[in-house]
């Protein structure tokens, strides 16, 4: 076994770590500390910054629009992203080539420039509400993550066992509920999980997106840190960070970690 | 009728990408080659200006420094992660992950924390006595790119990772077996092989930062205008959409030509490509 690293490559290794958790462990300190401002290590340690978030009706209302927006964004990819999916894996001879590059258009088109377009295309000329523009944004920006996922999962799929169930006489919808989509779960439950955090945390795409009344979290965020530096934000960054550990912990038992990785 | 299910299934997804992205996409770029003054005006007028040239320039710098210390951190600790035991490996992952997956606000708003006139940072100066005032780091350029950096080098370290984890570890063990040292091995063997995966790596980091918002727009304020915080103002706050949509066709053509170029690269100087 050639195991040996140099330690100076430890040390380095060790340092990028540092780097990489420090500052959000400074994130939660800052969120615990009982002082008006922003400081580490906290002064007295205190939870309430956290009421302090939904004393705030800005907050208050951005966090059940994100929810709803995350919620409904990824169930319409859920819904046309597994078929399409489906479709690539199963029918590849018939479709072209250039569908899998516009699935994953998305991705390669910056989201700034998508989501000014949308506001510029969609929610002004066509007068589409901005709610709805919101989610059109959304969606598009996790369909690829669905496409994806639920295409590494339908690769290891024998679809003869689909095509034995269909010649004993099951119709292709019962077909498909029945034989497919159990053997595809964990992919579905990690694309759902995976995309519902990407929408979550998203600014780039929901920033085009304001509205009267009409906000997502990380844009109230932003505003919020613009105009007061109080751990209120500290806060939010921390429930952010545990919906982030439970996504985490639904992903490895899914899918493994080292998807993520690919 | 099977010969459409292909089709059938596949259309919900390809109407909503064509209809919403590939339509509105190509509407903004349209808006630049329709203007009184011809379809280069808004082009000639963006490259005209002292101020927009500045910002180009700025972000590529941003981007490419970014690009550099995200590949050099990013493969040196992934190797260690591909050498490490398998224990350590899975840990080392998920702190690698846990960050990936945290919001690009959240992240960035770490570094307001630590880098603000009366941040940790500054506090720690000034009660070790190495200044009396504290430094003005905030809107500096070296502030967006620590954050970026921050923001990109797990993306990294998770990409190389990949690649590492991929190469044989009997052309390891033969390198080491025919006398070569382990530094030799990492030059001559691990990293040619890696290349593929470092280009791959610099892709994604540069085209990240070459279009980010939320970073530049916290810790780089107006003093450290980016492209992403240019076109955003443009947009929202001047209401000026032909310069807007200029910009955002510059960041596409900029974006497309280094996945294509690079793309290409990573192809011609894969050494395991026959």
């Amino acid at each position: 076994m050639t195991r040996s690293v140099h330690p100076a490559l430890i040390a380095l290794a060790v340092l990028v770590f540092i780097f990489l958790v420090g500052p959000l462990v400074i994130v939660v300190g800052a969120a615990l500390s009982d002082t008006s401002y922003l400081t580490f290590p906290p002064q007295g340690l205190s939870l309430r910054w956290f009421e302090n978030i939904f004393e705030i009706a800005a907050f208050r209302r951005t966090i059940v629009t994100s929810l709803q927006i995350a919620f409904i964004s990824t169930g319409i990819a859920l819904l046309i992203g597994i078929p399409a999916a489906y479709a690539m894996n199963r029918y590849r001879v018939q479709l072209p080539g250039w569908l899998s590059t516009l699935f994953v258009l998305p991705v390669l088109v910056p989201e700034l420039v998508l989501g000014f377009s949308l506001l510029k295309s969609v929610a002004v000329q066509f007068t589409i509400p901005i709610y709805i523009s919101l989610v059109i944004g959304h969606t598009l920006l996790v369909l690829p993550y669905v496409v994806r996922v639920i295409s590494a999962s339908l690769a290891g799929f024998d679809f003869s066992v689909e095509e034995a169930a269909i010649s004993l006489g099951s119709p292709p919808l019962k077909t498909f509920f029945t034989i497919l989509l159990p053997n595809v779960r964990s992919g579905v439950i990690a694309a759902f999980i995976l995309a519902f955090i990407t929408s979550i945390n998203d600014v780039s795409i929901s920033i085009f997106m304001t509205g009267p009344g009409i906000s997502t979290l990380p844009i109230q965020i932003l505003a919020h840190t613009e105009q007061f530096f109080d751990p209120t934000v500290a806060s939010v960054s921390v429930l952010l960070m545990v919906l982030t550990v439970a996504v985490m912990a639904i992903v490895e038992r899914t899918l493994g970690l080292t998807f993520l990785a690919k | 009728m099977k010969r459409f299910a292909g089709w059938t299934l596949a259309s919900p997804a390809t109407l909503v990408v064509i209809a919403f992205l590939v339509l509105p996409v190509l509407a903004t770029f349209w808006t630049t080659l329709t203007t009184p003054g011809g379809p280069l005006e808004p082009y000639l007028a963006f490259f005209g200006s002292g101020f927009r040239r500045t910002v180009l320039w700025r972000t590529i710098q941003v981007s490419l420094a970014t690009t550099a210390i995200a590949l050099v951190v990013g493969f040196l600790t992934a190797y260690v992660i591909s050498r490490a035991p398998r224990w350590l490996k899975s840990i080392l992952i998920i702190a690698a992950v846990f960050p990936l997956l945290t919001g690009v606000v959240v992240r960035s708003f770490a570094w307001l924390i630590i880098l603000g006139r009366n941040g940790i940072l500054n506090n720690f100066l000034i009660s070790i006595g190495v200044t009396a005032e504290p430094f003005a780091m905030l809107y500096t350029q070296g502030a967006v790119i620590t954050a970026m950096v921050y923001l990109f080098v797990p993306l990294m370290i998770l990409t190389l990772a990949g690649v590492l984890e991929s190469i044989p570890e009997d052309l390891i063990e033969a390198s080491a077996s025919l006398g070569a040292t382990p530094a030799a091995t990492f030059r001559q063997v691990i990293l040619p092989l890696s290349v593929p995966g470092l280009i791959v790596g610099a892709v994604l980091v540069f085209t990240g930062s070459f279009t980010s918002y939320a970073t530049p727009q916290l810790l780089g304020g107006e003093s450290v205008m980016m492209m992403g915080t240019l076109m955003y103002q443009q947009a929202m706050v001047t209401f000026d959409w032909v310069s807007a949509s200029t910009i955002a066709a510059v960041m596409v053509v900029i974006t497309i030509a280094i996945v294509l170029v690079m793309t290409r690269l990573a192809r011609r100087l894969n050494p395991m490509a026959v």
